[in-house]
């Protein structure tokens, strides 16, 4: 490569700087221009003032918000955490960023708030993003694999959550405990959310089930830890009437050894 | 409802911003509570004129505010104004959705979106109808057409340049440049100092 050939390209990159700024870039450029841009000080500077200029153009446009949000959004922090400053754990010699032990893929504990607000019609799709948002900085630390896993079940549960033809219906699972399910024939998928259901007695699960007639297919799992959760059922709904949860041997069974906890028939797709 | 005067008024942040940003990071609820106050109308407009859909806006609106919350800790002050940092955010989410959602139905929007010339139109009008800002108004009478096009496409719709040289017609170096000159010209005219 000439020099000349490597200055055009350089000049070239630097008329990014709008295009930068204005958020115009697709993520390969974006990638590549942020490279330049630590060796470039005058397009930093740039990128720097233009920046703040698309700013102004955002200012123009304020909004009053919904008295609403302010309250849902103070009620949403209270359930994320931080992350903490990278500085300071770095100078304190520690491993910068949590480090957690995998937890199983697609499934989320889901604050009180958030299942209320799933249950109440899934109106506050802010929550599903909460759970989203949470669930992709967990990832980061797992190995690649399970946390792109993991992602794509939290989208998938998302995508359930906020499906147009989701149709969602409660029932009591005794105890106080309660069951909602969340379906969504056009995705095919559903989900189970859970609220109160005791930690079942020792080496014990709960296990979900898909009624295809009178046949129950498994659905996956659920370690209740007495809170709220929320589970992407295992296997596309396809024919399926209805679900029903159980107790289970720890590691589930291939077909129900005990009376359904709770049943709940699907709408009529 | 109230308004979020102490930014509304001067190009710098307003007296404060930037500090209660950094309370936040250390997980001080009540400025978030003011740090909401002072951006939330601003994001929910950048997000609003991109996205379009009220209920998705808010939806996203509320996410930027929680990421504010999660990451404050990334924000640091010499790097520019909480503002900034905060609207960028919000506006890189915004393009963020409406980018995946494309990813999705990507041909029938892109079809949708290119055969709408008259719609196009009508959004830019609109846009420019809801600034609320003369001054910004004013500055982006004195850009070019294709200048004022390419920034207000770019930012108060989320297009990528390639799709705004597509809709315009236009080469992509030229909307590329057309991007940075209009900036650069709207920066002057507004005295912007970063």
């Amino acid at each position: 490569m000439s020099a000349a050939k490597g200055a055009g390209r350089d000049a070239e990159l630097h008329t990014l700087t709008g295009a930068y700024a204005l958020n115009a870039l697709g993520d390969r450029e974006r990638a590549r221009f942020e490279r330049h841009l630590a060796m470039c000080p005058a397009c930093e500077q740039e990128v720097r003032e233009l920046g703040a200029t698309a700013v102004r153009l955002g200012l123009a446009a304020t909004e009053t918000p919904p008295s609403a949000m302010k309250s849902q959004v103070l009620a949403m922090i209270s359930t994320v955490r931080q992350e903490p400053p990278k500085v300071a754990a770095a100078e304190a010699g520690r491993i910068p960023g949590p480090v957690r032990r995998a937890r199983p893929a697609g499934r989320r504990r889901l604050s009180g708030f958030v299942l209320a607000a799933c249950a109440a019609g899934l109106a506050a799709l802010g929550g599903v993003a909460v759970v989203q948002q949470r669930a992709a900085e967990e990832a980061r630390t797992e190995a690649r694999e399970a946390a792109e896993l993991a992602q794509r079940r939290t989208q998938a549960l998302a995508d359930v959550l906020t499906a147009p033809d989701v149709r969602t219906l409660s029932t009591a699972l005794g105890e106080g405990a309660t069951g909602t399910v969340a379906v969504s024939r056009e995705r095919d998928r559903a989900v189970f959310l859970a609220s109160g259901l005791p930690r079942p007695a020792g080496g014990k699960v709960y296990q979900l089930w898909f009624a295809d007639g009178d046949t129950m297919r498994p659905a996956g799992l659920l370690t209740s830890t007495g809170g709220s959760e929320a589970l992407l059922m295992d296997g596309a709904v396809g024919l399926a009437t209805g679900m029903g949860i159980t107790v289970e041997p720890s590691g589930g069974s291939p077909a129900p050894t005990s009376e359904p906890l709770g049943l709940l028939g699907f709408p009529a797709g | 409802m109230k308004e979020p005067i102490h930014i509304t008024g001067a190009p710098s942040a307003g007296p404060g911003l930037d500090e209660l940003l950094v309370r936040v990071a250390r997980g001080d609820q009540q400025a978030f509570s003011r740090v909401y106050d002072a951006v939330c109308g601003p994001v929910l407009g950048v997000v609003r004129g991109v996205l379009r859909d009220p209920a998705q806006s808010e939806e996203v609106a509320q996410e930027v505010l929680v990421e504010l919350w999660r990451t404050a800790a990334r924000y640091q002050p010499s790097r520019g104004s909480a503002l900034t940092w905060t609207l960028t955010l919000a506006h890189r989410r915004a393009v963020d959705r409406v980018r995946s959602a494309q990813a999705a139905v990507e041909r029938e929007q892109k079809a949708a979106r290119l055969s709408g010339t008259p719609a196009f139109d009508d959004v830019v009008e609109q846009v420019e109808a809801r600034l609320e800002r003369e001054q910004v108004r004013r500055c982006l009478r004195t850009l070019t057409e294709l200048q004022r096009q390419s920034v207000t496409l770019a930012y108060y719709r989320g297009l990528a340049y390639r799709e705004v040289a597509e809709l315009l017609a236009v080469p992509l170096g030229t909307v590329k440049t057309r991007m940075r000159d209009g900036l650069i010209r709207l920066r002057d005219c507004l005295g912007v100092n970063a």
